[in-house]
C-alpha cells in the first residue's frame, strides 16, 4: 500500500483499542429490593407499580398491583401502611404516599370496570375456602388465578368478614369492598354464603383435593369485671356486626369502651356516628403503648372522643362506673394507685382483642391448636394433610394486610402441594439504604396530603372521612419515588461513563455494558441515583 | 443561568436524562444517538474528567453547528490519550499542532474559512490548563484582543498531568504536585496571587465567558450552546477532575466537581461583554473540607498534623467566591 511521504501505517479508529482489558471490577445492572416492598405483608412489588403508574400507564400498573393483591382500593383505605414507615424518601423530606396512590389505583380500576380475566387454563384442582374474609378471599383469589376451581363458604350473609363486619363504613366504604370481591366472583370463584362448615374433613370427602381455613378471630375477649345486674355491657365486635347488619345496637347516651386497640377506637367512633353524645374510651397503659394505629387515635381525638389513658375499670353499675387511675412501673407495665374517678355511662363496650373461635369448626377438633391459635408449617399447611390455614386464626399479625399476605402464600403453597410440587420462595435480603442512594438526583418534593373531611361533619354519619387523590396529584406523588434498586432510565450511567461504554437499549428495555471498553471506573455506579448497579470483581 | 430545572419530575430531576420527559428536554448525552466526538477506546486512564469534559462540550457544540465544527487541540493529555498514532478517537475535523499555539492555530483556521466564505462552519480551539493558563496564554490573549471567530474551550484539571503532575499556573493553593511537595512549613503550592482565567477573558470584554463542571452536565451543554450562538471570541472553562493527579477514586470525579461548586472553590457563572450575567446557586452549601479530604493532594493539610490554618484560608477563598458571585440563594440548603 502506498502511503504519503513520512507516513507508515494507515489512519485508523481507537475504537480498535479494547480498553476493557484495563478493567479489575465491572459495573452490572441489578435488581435490589425497595425496603416498601420487604415491608408490605401482602408481598407487593410497590416499586414496581409507581414506576409503572408514574408515565400514566393506571391500568398497567393496576394490573401489575394486582398480581400481589386484589383490593387495592381496600387496601388504599384500610391498611396501615408500613411500607411508607421505611420509605427511603422519608430521610430526604417525606416518604411517598403510596397507600394513598394505591387507592387512586383501586378506584380508578373500579372508576373504569377493569376486571381480572378467568384463568385460561383450568387445572382440574378443586379447593374449599372456609372463610369470606381477606385471608380466604386472597387466597381463593390467587387459587383460581392459577386455573383451580375455587367454592368459598362463610356463615355470614356477605363476602368480606372483618373487612365487612369489623371495619367501619367512614373507613371502607362497603360499595368499594362489592366491588372488589365482585370481580373475584368474575374470575367464576363460586361463593356459599350463610353456610356454616361444622366439620372440615367432610370437605376433603366432597371431592375438594385441598382446603385453606380462615375463619378468622371473632370472639371478644372478656375481662372479669364487678358489674350490678343492670349494666349494660356489650361487646366491641358484636356491635360492630349489629351496625353493618342494619340494627341500631342501643348503646345510650354516653358510651364508655374498654381497650386501646383499633376496634376499640372503630367502636367508639362508631358510637358517635350513631349518635352518642359522648363516647369516652379507657385504656390501661398510654397512647405510645396503645395497639391502635397512631392515625386512628388522633381521627378519633379529633372526632371529640375523650380517651382516659392509664385507667382500668373497677365496677360497673347502672348509668355509671368506677376506674382506677394506674401508673406504669419501671418495665412499662401499668400498676393500679389507688386512685378512683367515676365516670356516667349508659353502656360499656369490651374491645379487648379477639380470639379463634375453635367452636366455629365443630367436629374438626383434631386439628391442633395451640396457645388459642392454629400453628401452620412453612407452607402454612395444618397438623392434617391437605387442610391449610391463615389470617388472625394462626399466630400472626392481625391486620387485612398480613392476611391477604398470608392467603398469598397459602395459594402459593396449596398450588404447589396439589401439583406434587414445593414451592420455591425467590429471597432477595439485598435491601437499599438510604445512604446507598445518590439523592443528588432528586429534587425536593413534599408529600401530598390526603383531604379529610372536618371533623365536627364526619362525626355525624358514615361517610367516608379521608378522601382520595385525583389523577394530578397520585402522578405526583408516585413521581416522589425514588425507584430504590430498580434502574428508572434516567440515563445518568449512560451519559456519564467517560469510554462511552454504556449501551442505551431503548426505553423499558434498560441498559447494557460494553465490556470491550469498560475500564471499571465506576462512575456509573457512584452517580447512579437509585442504587441500581453494582461493582463486581472481573474474573 | 440559561436552563431552569423541571421541578415537576421528582425522581431525577437532575439526572441526564429521563423518560418521562419529552427528548428536547433531556440532556443531549441523553441521546442514543449523540455524535460521540471522543469516541471509544481512547487511552484516557480510568474515570477521566477531561475525556467527559470534551466530549459533552463537543456533542454539544456539534449538535449547536449541525456538526460543521473543526476543533484545534493543544498538547495534552487530551491530545496525547486520543490520538496515539496511527489511531484516532475524534470523530470530528481535528487539527493538533503546537504546545502553545492552539488559539492562533485555531485563529488562522478562522481567517481561512472565512476567506473561502465558509461562514457556515465553526471553529473551537481546546487545551488543558497548562496549554491555556501557562504556555498557551499570549496566543489567547491575542486571540481575545483581536476577538477572532473561535470558542477557545480550557479543560481544567489544576497541573500538568500528561507529563507527571507538575504545577500550572492553575494549580491551586496547598496542593501537592510533583513539583509542589507536600514538604516544609507551607506544602504543598503556595498562596499566590492565583491566575484565574475566566476573569482575565472577562477583563478582554469577548462577547462570552462561561465556567461549568463535569458536574453539571445540563448547564455545560447549555453554555456550549449559548456560546455558539455568538460570533467572535468566546471562553469556557470547565473543571475536569483527574482522579490520577488529585489521588481521587476514579468513581469519584463527578462528586468531587459537584463538591468544588457546592463548596464555592469553584464559581459556576457565565459572562457577556466582560459582565457576570448569571451564577449557578449552590443547592447544598459544603464546606472546603469535604471536597479536599477526597484528594490526596490535600492529605497533607489531615495528616500527621492538622492544619486548620491552611484549611481556613482555603475556606476564605471559597467564602470570597461565593460572596463575590452571589451563589447562595433562598434554595440553598446547609448539609
Amino acid at each position: 500500500m502506498e502511503y504519503p511521504f513520512a507516513i507508515t501505517l494507515s489512519a485508523n479508529s481507537s475504537l480498535a483499542n479494547h480498553t476493557g482489558s484495563w478493567r479489575v471490577e465491572k459495573p452490572e445492572y441489578v435488581h435490589r429490593m425497595p425496603p416498601c416492598n420487604n415491608a408490605c405483608p401482602a408481598g407487593e412489588n410497590i416499586q414496581n407499580w409507581l414506576y409503572i403508574a408514574e408515565d400514566g400507564s393506571y391500568e398497567a400498573a393496576w394490573r401489575a398491583l394486582i398480581i400481589d393483591n386484589p383490593f387495592p382500593a381496600i387496601m388504599g383505605r384500610v391498611c396501615y401502611h408500613p411500607c411508607e414507615s421505611v420509605c427511603n424518601r422519608a430521610e430526604l423530606d417525606e416518604a411517598v404516599g403510596i397507600n394513598s396512590i394505591e387507592r387512586f389505583l383501586g378506584d380508578h380500576a373500579i372508576e373504569k370496570g377493569w376486571t381480572i380475566p378467568a384463568p385460561r387454563v383450568e387445572s382440574g384442582f378443586k379447593v374449599l375456602v372456609i372463610g369470606a374474609g381477606p385471608a380466604g378471599l386472597s387466597t381463593a383469589y390467587h387459587l383460581r388465578s392459577m386455573g383451580h376451581s375455587v367454592r368459598v363458604r362463610d356463615a355470614t350473609p356477605a363476602p368480606g368478614g372483618m373487612m365487612r363486619y369489623g371495619i367501619p363504613k367512614y373507613r371502607l366504604p362497603r360499595e368499594v369492598l362489592d366491588a372488589e370481591i365482585n370481580r373475584i366472583k368474575e374470575m367464576g370463584v363460586v361463593f356459599e354464603m350463610n353456610t356454616r362448615v361444622d366439620d372440615v374433613h367432610d370437605a376433603l370427602d366432597e371431592g375438594y383435593s385441598a382446603v385453606f381455613l380462615a375463619i378468622g378471630a371473632q370472639l371478644s375477649k372478656r375481662a372479669y369485671i364487678p358489674a350490678s345486674e343492670s349494666a349494660r355491657i356489650l361487646d366491641a365486635i358484636k356491635v360492630l356486626h349489629e351496625v353493618e347488619d342494619g340494627s341500631q345496637p342501643l348503646l345510650g347516651r354516653k358510651v364508655v369502651v374498654y381497650g386501646g386497640g383499633n376496634t376499640a377506637m372503630d367502636v367508639a367512633r362508631t358510637a358517635k356516628r350513631l349518635g352518642a353524645e359522648e363516647a369516652i374510651i379507657v385504656y390501661r397503659r398510654t397512647r405510645d403503648k396503645a395497639p391502635a394505629n397512631d392515625q386512628e387515635i388522633t381521627e378519633a381525638i379529633e372526632e371529640g372522643i375523650l380517651v382516659k389513658w392509664l385507667s382500668t375499670v373497677k365496677h360497673v353499675d347502672e348509668k355509671k362506673l368506677h376506674i382506677e387511675k394506674m401508673e406504669l412501673d419501671e418495665n412499662g407495665f401499668p400498676q393500679p394507685t389507688g386512685e378512683f374517678e367515676t365516670l356516667e355511662a349508659d353502656s360499656l363496650i369490651l374491645a379487648l382483642g379477639q380470639e379463634v373461635d375453635f367452636s366455629l369448626l365443630g367436629n374438626s377438633a383434631d386439628l391442633d391448636t395451640k396457645d388459642g391459635v392454629m400453628p401452620v408449617d412453612a407452607t402454612m399447611m395444618t397438623s392434617h394433610p391437605g387442610i391449610f390455614a391463615g389470617g388472625d386464626m394462626i399466630p400472626a399479625e392481625r391486620t387485612v394486610t398480613t392476611s391477604i399476605g398470608a392467603g398469598k402464600k397459602a395459594a402459593r403453597n396449596i398450588d404447589a402441594w396439589l401439583r406434587k410440587k414445593a414451592y420455591e420462595k425467590i429471597e432477595n435480603n439485598d435491601i437499599v439504604t438510604f445512604d446507598q442512594l445518590n439523592t443528588w438526583y432528586y429534587t425536593d418534593a413534599p408529600h401530598i396530603v390526603r383531604e379529610r373531611l372536618e371533623a365536627s361533619r364526619r362525626a355525624k354519619d358514615f361517610s367516608e372521612v379521608v378522601k382520595g387523590l385525583n389523577e394530578s396529584n397520585a402522578l405526583y406523588e408516585a413521581r416522589r419515588c425514588l425507584s430504590c434498586g430498580n434502574c428508572f432510565e434516567c440515563d445518568n450511567c449512560f451519559g456519564v461513563c467517560p469510554e462511552n461504554a454504556i449501551i442505551k437499549l431503548g426505553p423499558g428495555k434498560g441498559f447494557e455494558i460494553n465490556l470491550d471498553y469498560c475500564k471499571g471506573c465506576g462512575i456509573c455506579v457512584a452517580e447512579c441515583p437509585s442504587s441500581s448497579i453494582i461493582m463486581v470483581p472481573d474474573k | 443561568m440559561s436552563t431552569t430545572p423541571i421541578k415537576f419530575y421528582q425522581v431525577g430531576s437532575f439526572a441526564i436524562g429521563n423518560r418521562l420527559l419529552p427528548a428536547q428536554d433531556r440532556a443531549i448525552q441523553s441521546d442514543p444517538n449523540r455524535t460521540n466526538a471522543l469516541t471509544s477506546g481512547h487511552r484516557a486512564c480510568q474515570g477521566c474528567g477531561e475525556a467527559l469534559g470534551a466530549r459533552y462540550a463537543l456533542d454539544a457544540a456539534m449538535r449547536a453547528t449541525n456538526e460543521k465544527i473543526i476543533v484545534v487541540n493543544a498538547t495534552g493529555c487530551l491530545e496525547v490519550f486520543s490520538t496515539p498514532y496511527p489511531e484516532s478517537s475524534w470523530r470530528l475535523a481535528w487539527l493538533h499542532s503546537l504546545f502553545g499555539n492552539a488559539p492562533a492555530v485555531a485563529t488562522g483556521v478562522a481567517a481561512a474559512l472565512k476567506a473561502q466564505a465558509k461562514n457556515d462552519i465553526r471553529v473551537i480551539g481546546q487545551g488543558g490548563d497548562g496549554a491555556t493558563v501557562d504556555i498557551g496564554f499570549g496566543a489567547l490573549s491575542g486571540m481575545f484582543e483581536r476577538n477572532d471567530d473561535v470558542l477557545y474551550i480550557c479543560y481544567d484539571n489544576e497541573a500538568y498531568m500528561n507529563t507527571g503532575v507538575q504545577r500550572s499556573g492553575a494549580t491551586p493553593p496547598a496542593a501537592r504536585t510533583a513539583t509542589t511537595q507536600a514538604v516544609g512549613t507551607n506544602p504543598g503550592n503556595l498562596f499566590g496571587q492565583g491566575k484565574n482565567l475566566p476573569r482575565i477573558a472577562m477583563a478582554h470584554e469577548i462577547p462570552y465567558v462561561a465556567t461549568a463542571t463535569v458536574a453539571d452536565l445540563r448547564d455545560l451543554e447549555a453554555k456550549v450552546t449559548r456560546a455558539m450562538s455568538f460570533r467572535g471570541a468566546r471562553y469556557i472553562h470547565v473543571l475536569v477532575p483527574c482522579p490520577l493527579g488529585w489521588g481521587s477514586e476514579s468513581c469519584d470525579t463527578i462528586k468531587i466537581a459537584r463538591l468544588a461548586t457546592q463548596s464555592g472553590l469553584f464559581p459556576v457563572f457565565e459572562a457577556e461583554s466582560g459582565e457576570v450575567t448569571s451564577s449557578t446557586s449552590i443547592r447544598k452549601i459544603v464546606s472546603v473540607e469535604e471536597y479536599l479530604k477526597l484528594q490526596t493532594r490535600y492529605a497533607h493539610l489531615f495528616s500527621p498534623t492538622r492544619r486548620d490554618d491552611v484549611i481556613d484560608h482555603l475556606q476564605a477563598i471559597a467564602d470570597k467566591n461565593i460572596a463575590r458571585y452571589n451563589l447562595i440563594s433562598e434554595g440553598s440548603a446547609h448539609l
